[in-house]
């Protein structure tokens, strides 16, 4: 399998951050190196392309790819909104810990503090079980922006939430057709 | 903004038991059942967004908008 990415210095959808609320920061986080985040979702999908069958894999590299769009989306959102704020409003916020630990930097854990690990992922190796833990993930990511929509008054934030929200509707369709894909390999087969 | 045709509502609404000895107010609640299970799989020749608007909203397709924040809910909204 040959994999080429061709990074443009540029996010999929524009960024903006028009209120000052480190505490918005907190809750995206969940979506940086939370269970069902923009990480979790990117490195599932581009592990589980090895194993999958052919018609398949191009989707996988594709969404995969995606992810890490989204994830460059969501570490600009956060750092916008804590790259100015002091040790002061960081505790204010909620973000103390984060600060002892990481200072200004971003770090793959969810909103409670709970670093990134592996075992939020899956590759069973067995194709109808990976699409629909795929199709399960987009779910909750997409319930997962609903609940941070709820917490913001940000138009801006918003309307780049809301962006990132369809495209995980978009997501679990394209993996439910893949499911439909695989059904058609059986009846093909017959054709021999 | 294009109009989209009227679609099938994306949210459906549910009630829990309440009982008078509950300390906060009832409350009607919606969960979202989005465009993708409704319709998981893509048919041919169909509508489609004008592309800058398809970027900004995320889908090409009308009938695979789901539109959130709580004041889209199509007037079931608490
Ligand atoms: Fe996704």
């Amino acid at each position: 399998m040959k994999a080429i990415w061709i990074y443009e210095k540029k996010l999929q959808y524009p960024v903006r951050v028009s209120k000052c609320d480190p505490k918005l920061a907190k809750m995206l986080i969940e979506q940086y190196g939370g269970a069902d985040g923009e990480l979790s979702a990117a490195l599932r999908y581009l592990n589980q392309r090895y194993s999958i069958p052919d018609k398949v894999i191009g989707l996988l590299t594709d969404i995969g790819t995606e992810e890490f769009a989204h994830l460059e989306m969501i570490a600009t959102m956060v750092y916008k909104l804590t790259k100015d704020a002091t040790p002061e409003q960081l505790r204010a916020a909620g973000l103390a810990d984060h600060y002892v630990n990481h200072g200004h930097a971003l770090f793959y854990h969810d909103a409670a503090g709970n670093p990134w690990t592996a075992t939020y992922i899956q590759a069973k190796g067995d194709p109808i079980a990976d699409l629909y833990e795929d199709i399960a993930a987009e779910e909750k990511a997409r319930a997962t922006y609903q609940w941070i929509i709820d917490n913001t008054d940000d138009p801006d934030i918003v309307d780049s939430l809301r962006f990132l929200r369809e495209r995980e509707v978009v997501h679990s369709l394209r993996f439910r057709e893949a499911v439909e894909i695989l059904k058609e390999y059986n009846s093909t087969k017959k054709m021999f | 903004m294009s109009t989209v045709e009227k679609t099938p509502s994306q949210w459906r609404v549910y009630r829990s038991y309440h009982s008078p000895f509950d300390p906060c107010s009832p409350r009607t609640r919606y969960f979202n059942v989005p465009p993708n299970v409704l319709q998981p799989f893509q048919t041919s020749a169909r509508k489609q967004f004008a592309p800058h608007e398809a970027l900004r909203k995320g889908t090409l397709w009308p009938e695979y908008y789901s539109p959130y924040p709580p004041e889209t809910r199509g007037g079931e909204a608490e």
